[in-house]
């Protein structure tokens, strides 16, 4: 019998559907009859511990675990009989012998597995008498609180730890009754899908400890809802009560995020209520900021854009503002005659514009990652930049794959990578242009001769069905990215893999479309001649910024840089939160709604335009950003500027780019020349997987988090030696103009001759970009 | 259904195992490693944790069992997890003479409790329980399959029959 | 009547020096293992003459031998385990010990023939951690005098053949007897069941095809071939041929391991054990290990030592650990004791042994603490009833049992302390 073929079971008088190598469970919860389950779950393997899936087959003599029990020809299954039922209440009965009393304490009374399958499977009145077990809680870090009285040993959590978060964690220590669920030894957990867990845990073991005690689930709305941070655009429940957003859990998409979410979305709710909310708009008088209302405000920002002459206008817009935000941005600065609009805010090289992609996105659907053969990751330290996607690439090299990296740090995976070229930022270009040799293709004139990692890549590459090349966040902010790209475009193409880009925000491919950029309109219409791109708007200074959703000493590129031109120009911010920097520095300050406060759409990058409705209040006088947008459209005197529902601006931004579809074929390159400087010192820079946006950095349980970063700066044994630094020590770093100071942290990771040093962190705002010389001292 | 056979999780491989341990432990190790297929180091992990416990006198340390995570690729909780699950891993010091008193059916029905009293009394420990000067401790544990010679008990590697108190006497008396 | 003794597992026991290579072959050892190498025996000859000689597995269960190595897909490509189960630890029993240390080359011969037959070439003994006295040095020098010899290894005596024996030493858990559990802690984890299906034999050690079986079973191997497969079968009664060592503890004379035939009446093998101890009255004996019901004496003095008459009288053959028990005997005491022994051994995965072996042991202590109630006895034995047959392995089963059968069997013991706070209807009644 062949996988395809099917045939027929009975389960409870029913004629089900079934194919070799189903369990009884996937066939019966395929056809919604109802088994009680604790230790199954369809994305782990299978354990058959807990004993709750017992029903009656015919002709065997004991019940059966549905989860463990593969379906045959014209097997007949009673899922209700007095069999079963007896099994059902027995296990249901020696799982509450233990279990304590705490349901009006606990918080997952009221979404408890184990209350609803106890009033549907259990008996009525227990008859133990004996003293109740009782363990002793760890604290496994600021996300998830532990009760592990509570625990039933299902050990989802344990198996989530190998299977899905590629780390193991939690185990089940001991033996017999012994048996704790635990770290064993106390410490913060560090997956950066370690709040799966709260999901997985049936009972009130694991729970979520920011919002802890809160809210009772009954009192709770639920809503769809897309995470805002990157581009997967992972589906989320939002959880609301009275207006405000108590929570965030996955909403199972199989093709994007399956059952799970980031611990960065499910957390980083907490950031909409920082006490640094802009709650009012306010502008500059003589030297100080106040507070005004609105109409006085929109009256001061729209005097001001139709004062500044067009062209001396720049826009610097959120790579995850909405897609209606991005595209009334973009409508706007072009009706007053700016092409100087960007969103790619943190790119490190523009050379390239002209050879950009008609609308880059990831090249494959994210499900596809899963069954690549070959993957290489060119500048990314994907696992903490799109945990999700590298959840697929993950998935893929369990099945065999071969997972190939050229990093700027030997980046910590949570699975083996077969080859890792890690080098000095400088020397990207010439390593994947080696790749480039192997294969034969054009290496830009960058002299390289293949050494056997890069024969290895290539062959790989070529060897591979279904493959890619992606090029991160890394390989992004470098200065040659134009570089990177032209060379990765090339090995794609040779080794007949798809090239792919994972964008820097959650809608990059929204800002694309909108025609965020200074070279493309909406639709990806050209623009000749180009306005500014996102680094010349800071070079060559402007009369008027307008910055969307930026925190601009932690979102752009240069910070340094920023601070000068944004600092002597007049400055009107849109945003949701205030930063020391904005309010020194701001003229005109708009709040805007954050996530889940406003409608709009994300374009993932695959290309899929997800959109959500606002379902929390803004504090204050906080509008959402669109509506900003259209009123100072109206107030400036532009036509077409009268929508009523985001979903209007949506509409028309997407009939608008109806010929426009996701495509990663670039053009040729003009300028080759490398741009990276090598130095003594190279700086190695990257955003922290909870500094990638102001939402995330006031989300004050991921700062927490072992990821979070600490003010380290990071070097290895024989770097710290030579800069007679010892761990801790204090270390100071001049880049540009400015400088700060910074822990030392010995990590070999780093290659010789760089720092590793985050952008958008504290510290950063003095100095300029992501890669470069430096120079590095004891402090 | 998911039935890997091989480990799934990636572990920052140790670049420090020659510092680990000392050579003729490592060795000891390396062969209880070379029986098993590769990529399968795992295996030798409860004969690495025997052979580590005795060389510190008897009982596991947390450090310890990191640094047989280490020299084995392991993540630090499987090992815990090996070690809490096996009854002869000690997690605290025993003496320096660990006395495993079988006290299941057959040695319990041919006065095993008798023996237990004596030994109590000689020694001033119960169950669970070292000498002060750190030469004996007392362990209760199940069948240790000498059936044939019950009561009986186990001291280190040693198994002792037919006990009698005036025979567990002559045992104590000739241990250093 | 006189029976005769040591006839296949220990048969070099009475042999100075019992345990040696050179002991051992002039007993007519490793003669078969030469033979098969020789390619004169084929691996099919070899199952079904393992098959015809009814050999059941003694190491509990007493699943047919030859059936569990028709399992292996003998010729299927890739690496094949067969391993010994020499983890013993079932109360009461004790005769794999002398197997390892008096004839651990029978084991040897016995594991290489067994490889052959199921197509693997690399086998492991798991031999529990407490028998580092005796049993695995004496195992571990065996096994390196047939490497000295040529016996094992690659190209065995210029042949084609391959088998690579190891020694995998446990340390400490009664439930790595089972056969899933001793894959687990073989693959360096706590010695946790697996569910079966699938079976070791198409996903076993590593993933790989395996075969697991009992020291006893390995080491009568090689007697089966050398003699004859209608040898062995007629040693026996129908449907339990052979012969099989029994581990005879408790109240008993001359305790210790007898090999004797299969089907030996009980009375005749109480006899050659000497008795009572002192000449009491026997009152009940567990056959089979501490895991198999108990059974009054009267019922079994007039039972067989085999696989049909020990089931029809409710109870079953088991490891052939027989625990004679004398009438001063406390039912309950000893069931508490029992019952203590599954708590601390459950693995702790499934949910009704976990908390149900906890949960009868605290019933059975407050009744011999005195606190005892009358729907205790009740309850004991529903609790039972929820474990038996609900677990991924048997050690629910095999807790479940005791209580079952020790409460139909002597159920006014269990009465009579409840009523009286406690005490011992034995010790008060004499």
């Amino acid at each position: 019998m062949t996988e395809d073929q099917t045939f027929t079971i009975e389960v409870d008088g029913q004629q089900l559907e079934a194919r070799p190598g189903q369990m009884l469970i996937e066939v019966t919860d395929a056809a919604g009859i109802n088994v009680p389950r604790f230790c199954y779950h369809k994305h782990l393997s299978v354990a058959a511990n807990c004993r709750m899936c017992l029903v009656e087959v015919e002709k065997a003599p004991k019940p059966l675990p549905a989860c463990a029990t593969p379906v045959m020809n014209g097997m007949k299954v009673f899922t209700r009989s007095p069999l079963a039922r007896e099994a059902q209440k027995g296990t249901m009965e020696f799982l509450l012998i233990n279990h304590p009393l705490d349901c009006p304490i606990c918080d997952q009374g009221g979404e408890c597995e184990l209350q609803d399958v106890a009033m549907g499977y259990g008996g009525d009145i227990s008859r133990f008498t004996e003293r109740k077990r009782v363990v002793r809680d760890e604290d496994i870090g600021s996300l998830i609180a532990t009760d592990m009285t509570r625990c039933i040993h299902c050990t989802r959590c344990v198996r989530f730890g190998g299977e899905i978060a590629g780390l193991r964690e939690l185990g089940a220590t001991g033996r017999g009754e012994h048996l704790r669920i635990g770290l064993y030894i106390e410490h913060a957990v560090a997956s950066e899908l370690s709040g799966n867990v709260i999901d997985l845990c049936p009972v009130g073991a694991l729970t979520a400890k920011p919002s802890a005690y809160q809210a009772r689930s009954w009192e709770l709305s639920e809503y769809d809802g897309v995470a805002p941070h990157d581009g997967l655009g992972s589906n989320l429940h939002l959880h609301v009560r009275r207006n405000r957003l108590m929570r965030v859990v996955p909403r199972e998409n199989e093709d994007v995020n399956q059952t799970w979410i980031s611990d960065r979305d499910r957390f980083s709710y907490q950031g909409l209520y920082s006490d640094d909310r802009l709650q009012r708009p306010m502008l500059r008088e003589n030297g100080k900021l106040r507070e005004a209302d609105w109409q006085e405000a929109l009256m001061a920002a729209a005097r001001a854009l139709k004062d500044a002459s067009g062209a001396r206008i720049g826009a610097l817009i959120s790579p995850s503002a909405t897609l209606e935000e991005h595209y009334l941005a973009t409508r706007l600065l072009r009706a007053l005659g700016s092409n100087n609009i960007d969103h790619r805010l943190r790119q490190g090289d523009f050379r390239g514009d002209a050879a950009d992609p008609a609308l880059p996105w990831l090249g494959q659907r994210i499900a596809d990652f899963s069954n690549n053969q070959a993957t290489l990751l060119v500048g990314s330290w994907l696992r903490k930049d799109q945990p999700m996607l590298n959840h697929r690439v993950r998935q893929s090299q369990i099945d065999g794959a071969l997972v190939m990296a050229i990093n700027p740090v030997a980046y910590d995976f949570n699975y083996e990578l077969d080859v890792d070229i890690v080098c000095i930022p400088s020397a990207m270009t010439k390593e994947l242009a080696g790749v480039a040799a192997a294969l034969g293709v054009d290496t830009l004139g960058i002299e390289a001769v293949p050494d056997p990692a890069h024969h290895g890549i290539a062959d790989s590459l070529k060897s591979a069905a279904q493959g890619t090349v992606l090029l991160g966040n890394a390989a992004t902010m470098h200065p040659d990215f134009s570089l990177l790209r032209a060379l990765a475009s090339g090995i794609a193409a040779a080794a007949g893999v798809t090239l792919g880009f994972v964008g820097s925000g959650s809608n990059d491919c929204g800002a694309w479309m909108a025609g965020a950029v200074p070279h493309r309109d909406t639709g990806g219409k050209a623009i000749a001649p180009p306005g500014l791109d996102a680094a010349a708007m800071l070079e060559q200074p402007l009369d008027l910024y307008l910055t969307f959703g930026v925190e601009p000493e932690m979102d752009v590129a240069e910070p340094a840089r920023m601070a000068a031109a944004l600092g002597a120009a007049q400055l009107l911010a849109i945003g949701s939160h205030t930063s020391p920097w904005l309010l020194e520095h701001a003229d005109i300050l708009l709040p805007a709604a954050a996530y889940a406060e406003t409608s709009g759409t994300f374009v993932n990058i695959e290309g899929n335009a997800q959109s959500f409705r606002g379902v929390a209040a803004p504090p204050g006088e906080t509008r959402p950003g669109w509506k900003i947008l259209r009123v100072l459209g109206n107030l400036v005197g532009l036509d077409g500027f009268d929508y009523a529902e985001s979903t209007e601006v949506r509409d028309e931004v997407l009939a608008a780019c109806a010929d426009l579809a996701p495509d990663n074929r670039i053009g040729d390159l003009q300028d080759r020349k490398p741009k990276s400087a090598p130095g003594e010192w190279e700086r190695v820079g990257g955003v922290p997987i909870y500094a990638v946006d102001a939402l995330s950095r006031r989300a004050h349980a991921l700062q927490l988090t072992p990821d979070a970063w600490g003010g380290e700066l990071r070097l290895n044994t024989a770097a710290a030696a030579a800069l007679d630094l010892g761990e801790a020590a204090a270390v100071r770093v001049a880049q540009g103009e400015g400088s700060a100071e910074f822990e030392v942290r010995i990590d070999d990771a780093v290659p010789d001759g760089c720092i590793w040093l985050p952008t958008a962190v504290p510290g950063s705002e003095a100095l300029g970009a992501a890669f470069g010389p430096v120079a590095v001292e004891k402090a | 259904m998911s039935m890997r056979s091989q480990p799934m999780v990636r572990v920052e491989k140790c670049e420090h195992k020659e510092a680990l341990f000392t050579p003729e432990v490592r060795a000891e190790i390396d062969a209880w490693v070379a029986k098993y297929p590769e990529r399968w180091q795992q295996s030798a992990c409860m004969p690495a944790l025997t052979i580590v416990q005795d060389m510190n006198g008897g009982h596991l340390t947390r450090e310890l069992m990191d640094q047989v995570a280490d020299y084995l690729d392991m993540p630090p909780i499987s090992v815990y997890e090996v070690a809490t699950f096996y009854s002869m891993y000690e997690h605290r010091p025993v003496g320096r003479h660990k006395i495993c008193l079988c006290t299941n059916v057959s040695c319990m029905i041919n006065g095993s409790d008798g023996i237990l009293e004596h030994l109590s009394n000689r020694l001033g420990i119960g169950f669970g329980q070292v000498t002060s000067d750190g030469k004996f401790s007392l362990k209760e544990v199940e069948c240790l399959a000498a059936c044939g010679g019950a009561p009986m008990m186990q001291i280190g590697h040693n198994y002792y029959e037919n006990l009698t108190p005036e025979l567990v006497d002559q045992i104590l008396d000739g241990l250093e | 009547m006189t029976y005769q003794r040591n006839l296949v597992s220990l048969n070099t026991l009475n042999e100075d020096r019992s345990w040696e290579l050179a002991t051992y072959e002039r007993c007519g050892g490793y003669t078969v293992w030469r033979q098969v190498i020789a390619g004169e025996i084929s691996p099919k000859e070899i199952v079904d003459a393992i098959k015809d000689s009814g050999l059941r597995g003694r190491g509990g269960a007493g699943f047919p031998t030859g059936l569990k190595w028709s399992f292996m897909p003998r010729s299927a490509a890739g690496q094949k385990y067969i391993i010994c189960n020499s983890d013993e630890s079932e109360p009461g029993t004790c005769h794999d010990r002398d197997i390892l240390r008096y004839n651990p080359h029978a084991l040897i011969e016995g594991m290489a023939i067994a490889g052959y037959a199921t197509g693997a070439d690399v086998g492991y003994n798991y031999i529990r951690g407490e028998f580092m006295d005796e049993p695995v040095p004496r195992f571990e020098a065996a096994v390196k005098e047939a490497y000295d010899a040529g016996l094992l290894g690659k190209r065995i005596l210029g042949s084609g053949v391959d088998f690579d024996l190891h020694t995998f030493v446990g340390a400490g858990a009664y439930i790595c007897g089972e056969e899933t559990a001793l894959l687990e802690s073989l693959e360096g984890k706590p010695g946790k069941p697996r569910f079966k299906p699938p079976f070791p034999a198409s996903y076993g050690l590593y993933g790989r095809p395996t075969t697991i079986n009992n020291t006893q079973t390995l080491a009568s191997v090689p007697m089966i071939l050398r003699k004859g497969a209608k040898w062995y079968a007629g040693l026996g009664p129908e449907g339990s041929g052979g012969t099989a060592l029994f581990s005879v503890s408790g109240h008993i004379e001359k305790p210790g391991n007898y090999e004797l035939p299969m089907g030996i009446p009980f009375k005749d093998l109480l006899e050659i054990c000497g008795g009572i101890l002192g000449g009491r009255q026997l009152k009940a004996v567990i056959p089979g290990g501490s895991s198999v019901p108990v059974l009054p004496g009267e019922l079994i003095m007039s039972c067989t030592m085999d696989y049909a008459s020990l089931q029809q009288a409710g109870s079953s053959f088991g490891t052939g650990a027989v625990i004679v028990m004398a009438d001063t005997t406390c039912m309950v005491r000893v069931l508490q004791r029992i019952s203590r022994f599954y708590m601390s051994e459950s693995c702790g995965q499934c949910t009704p042994c976990r908390e149900g072996t906890g949960w009868l042991y605290r019933m059975l202590t407050r009744i011999v603490d005195g606190k005892g109630r009358e729907e205790d006895l009740e309850l004991l034995l529903e609790v039972a009833n929820r474990i038996e047959g609900r677990t991924i392995c048997a050690l629910g089963d095999a807790a479940a049992w005791p209580v079952q059968s020790f409460l139909k069997h002597f159920y006014q013991e269990f009465e009579y302390m409840v009523r009286n706070e406690g005490r011992s209807m034995v010790i008060e009644t004499g």
